[in-house]
Parts: C-alpha cells; structure tokens; sequence
C-alpha cells in the first residue's frame, strides 16, 4: 500500500472491494457461520469477535500456532547467556577470589540465569505473538465500516476476503445471509 | 438467567450448578457499557477527585523528601549502623510482596482456570505494577548515590569492573527488574482487546489516536484470538515460577547472610506466603471502595471478595505457621544466639511491633472462618487495612530486630524513625495510589474480553447448567443438535 496515502488516511485504489463481512449476534451463530464458510472452500475469511469462541478454530481450520517453539528458543537463550554473562564477567573478565571459593559455581549462577531464562521467553511470547498477527497494524479497511466498531464490544463478523480465489461477491453474500447474518456489507480497499 | 433477581447473593456451594460470576441481566453490550462508562464519563466521581488530591499531594511530599534525601545524605534518615537497613529496604519488601498478589491472581489462577479472577486480574496486575514502581524506588535511593545506579548492572564501564554475581543483592536487581517486565507485558498484552474497545467507542481525536495507538490495531479477529490465546497462556505458566522466585529472591537478600534471625531456610517459602497473603490484603482495601462507588457489585460479586478472604485466611495461617516454625528452630537449633534473638523479637525492646504483628496477620483473619466476616464488605476492608499494617511490621520486625541485636552485645543499638522515614513511606502511598486512581480513569479496570467469556452468552447457550460458560474441551455443533453435559 502506497506509505502516503495511508498517511493521509487514504486508501490506495478506492472503489475496489476488499471483501464482504456480515454481522451476528450469537456466538452459536458466527461459530455455525465459520464452519459453513470454511466448508464452501473458503480460505481467505476471518471472524471477529471480542471474545475468544472456544471451537472456533476448529470451525475455521486454523493450524496450531508454532509460538511455544519460538518461547522454548527464548528461554532457551536466557538461560545460556545469563550462564555465559556470569562465567565472563566474574571468572575469566574480572575474576573475584572470595574465600577460595571456585570461580565458577552453577549454584550461585542459578538465580540470575533462571531470570534471564524467563524474561526473554516473555519477550519471546508477546513479541512473536504480535509480529505474527502482523501486528501493529493501525490502518485496516474494516475499521472504515462504521457498525464494525461493535466487533471489540458485543457483536460477531465473519469476512471473507476479495483475495480467496474462489471470491465471487453474490454467491459470497448469499452463502452469508443463509448462514444467517443480521446484515451484510461490502468492504472497500 | 433472565428470571434471576438482582442483586442475588452468588456465595451459596452447591455442587449441582455452578455460581454464576455476574449477576443481574447482563450482556455484552451493558458490560461493556459499564466498565468503559468509568472512563470515558465526562466527570469522575466526587470521592475519585478528593483520593487524587490526597493522594497526589503525598506524591508531592514523596519527591520533596527524595530531593532533600538527594541532596543531603542518607543521614536524613534513623538508619545506622548496626541497623543498616530500616525503613528503605522495609518498604522495598512490603511493595514488592503487595505485588505478588496481582501476579497470583493474574497467572496462577488463570492456569487453575479459576475463573472468578476475570473481573478482578486487570486491577489486581495494575496494582502490581504500581507497588513494583514504588518497591524499586527504595533500593535506588536507599544507595545513597543514585546516579551510580547503573553500577549495578553489568555495563561495561571506565572501572573496567563487573558486578559480583555471587551477591543475592544482584539477583535482586534481575529478579525485580524481570519481573516488573514481564508484569507489564503480561498486563498490556491482556488489555489489549480492552483498550481496543475503547478505541472503538471513542468520539474525541485525542483519544481514537491514544487508544488506538495502545491498541495496536487490533481487532478481534479469530486467527489473532488463537495465538493471543496462546501467548497468554504461556506468559502465565512463565509467570507463575517468576512469581515464586521472585520473592525467594528477596528472601535471599535477608536468608543468605549469617544474622541470627535471618539466617533460616524457611524463608523463600515463608515470604512468598506472607507477599500473598499481604498482597491480597492490599487488592481488597482498594477493591472494596471502588466496586461501592463505581457501583460495580454485578461483575465484581460478593462471591469474588469471599474467595479473596478465603485466600487471605489460608496464607495468613501459612505466615502464622511460620512464626510458629521459625520460634521452634530457634529453640531446637540449640544455638543461644538464635534463641536470645527470638525471645528478643517478642519481649525485647521492639516487643510491641512483634505483637502487632501477630495480632494483625495471625489473629485477625480468624473471623473469616464465619461465612457472616467473608461476605460483608466492610469486615473484610477492616481485616484487609490490618493484615496491611501487620505485613509492614512483619519486615520492620524481621529487618530491625534482627539488625539492632547482633552476635555481640558490644554492637548492639537501635534504631527510631526520623521524620523524613515516616513522609517518605507515606509519600510511597501517595505515588502508589495516584498512578492507581489515574488507571482507574483512563484505563479498562475491569478485563472486558476475560468477563464477557465467562458469562453464559460467552459459551454455547446450552441452559443453566452451564453456569457461567463452562466451554472448555470439545465444542458441540449446535446445528447438529448435539448436547454436552459438564464435563
């Protein structure tokens, strides 16, 4: 998307159609809705809801997330670098001699390295949830569609999107007003 | 749930249904209304305006007694030697434990799937992340040149010297430094769909750019809500541990030196209780005023503030075990050092805070083993503004006890107060409260998403036997016309 225009608030190409989104009011009917829509092939459709609907992915066909792998990496890397900043900084850098004691210990490593372990798995967690949800993502054509404000208070969507290649507008909007939404709407770019 | 009466006392156990987490005939919509009604009310409630008066003029008080302290010397305070530490590190411990509590409810009982914590986690992790403020600010000036500060990390610097690792005052400054992190990550990853509800109500420019910003442009989708899910949850089984060690940590600080009275391995566990339980104290005083003026008593029910006093009763016999243990040990350790020590902390000189001590988090919340003490709001705030001042004297109690009556008689003292000991810990309060009340007005206090998923719309209408929206597991079809009883 042209940078500039976005930062004028426009859209790049007005007038072409970024998808068909229709409106529910039940969680029992968005969730029969996305399954519909995924059984008629669609790929290419989200659901908005300001809840989380257990079942719905299942009903949407959305894989399990990789995200504890890139957690697990994180701790991982915690733990290996407060271990390795401890044995630099204090036995081989600068080493202290304290008592005859030795210059590596693990035990008294162990309180800062799990530390470490847990704050970089964190980050690990809600950084690569965000950057996998392409998040920030401040400028979206459905917050340009006025009753779409409901979707992060009390009311369910269903989208789907131009892009699926099996997207044709009036058998879209018919599948959606059978799957019975309330109202169905056109999404411009 | 459409014929219930309002209000309805939701704290009776029968086993047969589950208690309903809101009360009266709620939806989505009158939800949302409330919580965000909070914020975007065009004036705030006449008790909101006088708190942040008070409590902004104690902020004030807080930073004139760090400029004097800055600027004079550490000599402003009673500290001495032997009573090294005092009033600095005995408010470090108190704010740091206060925000065990949010943590708890935030991450523990998420992964108990107790699910009474929605309508109570943002506030209790907002709690958290103020007193973690205040707790901070006490090691940073107690060092007496806090522009040297960074000393304590391991910056490579013109001494060409590192920080000694071996010390439990430098896990103290990764184990706090990690955890006001990942608190504040844990509480705005959570308010992200909140404050994106904002951002969707709003009609001022200021605030659509504001809460849009923090919002980051969410917007519910469904592929978004699985990996929001998923991060949640693993953030809160990291969490959990951090909480944990957290206050190990600090126990360190105190365990892993050689003082009588410190040096005892019941420590980790017997701190983490007293932060749970002293933190849960603090989560009811402040709970209580602004569910009664922000008229909140339908999402933050009777039956939430009784689990809270249940759980104030379990730790504070936890701590009141402890005491028990650690007065045992000192008699069949056998050492007469440790021995005069405990008999010191009751009948010596500091007797008093001792015994306010033990009446405070010991024997006050008996009452809460009658069902009368745990569903009456003001009984319980009584016992909560308590067990709060029980907590502080049990580290004031611990720290200048121990520190005032050394192995030798030849370096024994005491310590008393100064007034600028006294302001600054109430200018503690101060900052504490009016970062809070400033949450209470611009922020989402009530975690909208996490309630309106417990509600029974937030599930499959499946009748009340579902109480409040027990969906976990396999899904029924409802088109299928399948029917799942509870799990």
């Amino acid at each position: 998307m042209n940078l500039r225009a976005v930062l004028r608030g426009e859209p790049a190409a007005r007038g072409s159609l970024f998808g068909v989104l229709a409106e529910f009011e039940t969680v029992a009917e968005v969730l029969a809705a996305a399954e519909r829509v995924r059984e008629a092939g669609y790929r290419r459709f989200d659901v908005y809801s300001p809840i989380p609907i257990h079942g719905l992915d299942e009903a949407m066909g959305i894989r399990q997330t990789r995200l504890p792998f890139l957690v697990a990496a994180g701790g991982l890397a915690g733990a290996l670098a407060g271990l390795a900043l401890q044995w630099w900084t204090n036995a081989v850098d600068y080493p202290y001699r304290i008592s005859g004691m030795p210059r590596v210990s693990l035990p008294a490593s162990i309180p800062v390295a799990f530390e470490l372990t847990i704050l970089l798995a964190a980050l690990g967690a809600v950084l690569g949830m965000l950057v996998a949800n392409g998040l920030p993502h401040l400028a979206h054509p459905l917050f340009r569609v006025e009753p779409f404000r409901r979707a992060t208070a009390d009311r369910f969507f269903v989208c789907i999107e131009a892009a699926d290649p099996r997207f044709d507008g009036e058998k879209v909007r018919d599948l959606l007003r059978a799957a019975g939404a309330r109202r169905v709407l056109d999404v411009e770019v | 749930m459409s014929s219930v009466p309002f209000p309805l006392d939701n704290t009776a156990e029968d086993p047969r249904r589950r208690a309903p987490l809101v009360l009266g005939e709620q939806d989505f919509t009158t939800v949302t209304d409330t919580v965000c009604e909070i914020v975007e009310r065009r004036t705030p409630p006449r008790a909101w305006t006088v708190a942040i008066g008070v409590s902004a003029g104690l902020t004030l008080v807080l930073f004139a007694m760090l400029g004097y302290l800055f600027t004079t010397g550490i000599g402003v305070w009673g500290n001495n030697i032997p009573v090294a530490w005092a009033f600095d590190i005995t408010n470090f411990v108190f704010w740091v434990g206060i925000g065990h509590a949010g943590t708890l409810i935030s991450a523990i009982l998420f992964l108990f799937r107790q699910k009474w914590r929605t309508a109570i986690n943002r506030f209790a992790e907002g709690m958290t992340i103020f007193a973690v403020i205040c707790a901070g600010l006490f090691p940073l000036v107690h060092v007496g040149r806090p522009w040297l500060a960074y000393w304590l990390f391991p910056v490579p610097n013109q001494m060409q010297m590192w920080p000694q690792f071996r010390s439990p005052l430098l896990w103290d400054v990764f184990a706090v430094s990690t955890y006001f992190t990942v608190s504040l990550l844990f509480w705005y990853v959570g308010m992200i769909p909140d404050l994106a509800t904002l951002r969707d109500r709003a009609t001022g420019t200021v605030r659509q750019v504001v809460y849009g910003i923090l919002a980051l442009g969410w917007r519910g989708s469904g592929r978004h809500w699985h990996r929001f899910e998923k991060a949640y949850m693993l953030l809160a089984a990291l969490a959990t541990p951090l909480v944990l060690s957290v206050h190990s940590v600090v126990s360190f600080d105190f365990a892993v030196s050689k003082l009588p009275g410190w040096h005892t391995t019941i420590f980790p566990p017997y701190f983490v209780a007293g932060a749970i339980f002293g933190g849960f104290a603090m989560v009811l005083t402040l709970l209580i005023p602004v569910r009664a003026i922000l008229h909140l008593e339908h999402l933050i029910t009777l039956r939430h503030l009784e689990n809270m006093a249940k759980i104030v009763l379990a730790t504070g016999m936890m701590v009141g075990y402890a005491y028990a243990m650690e007065f045992f040990i000192a008699w069949y350790g056998g050492n007469p050092v440790e021995g005069f020590t405990f008999l010191n902390r009751a009948f010596g000189p500091y007797g008093w805070s001792y015994w306010l001590m033990v009446t405070c988090n010991v024997v006050a919340p008996q009452v809460f083993w009658f069902k009368r003490a745990r569903t009456t709001p003001w009984a319980i705030l009584v016992v909560a503004l308590l067990v709060n001042v029980g907590m502080w004297f049990e580290r004031f109690v611990i720290i200048v006890t121990s520190l005032a009556r050394d192995f030798l008689p030849s370096s024994w003292g005491s310590f008393v107060p100064t007034p600028v000991d006294l302001l600054t810990l109430a200018g503690s309060f101060g900052l504490f409260l009016t970062l809070f009340l400033l949450f209470l007005r611009f922020g989402p206090m009530i975690a909208m998403a996490e309630v309106k998923s417990v509600m029974p719309q937030g599930g499959l209408e499946l009748g009340p036997h579902r109480g409040h929206g027990q969906y976990w597991g396999e899904i029924p079809h409802q088109h299928e016309g399948q029917h799942e009883e509870e799990p």
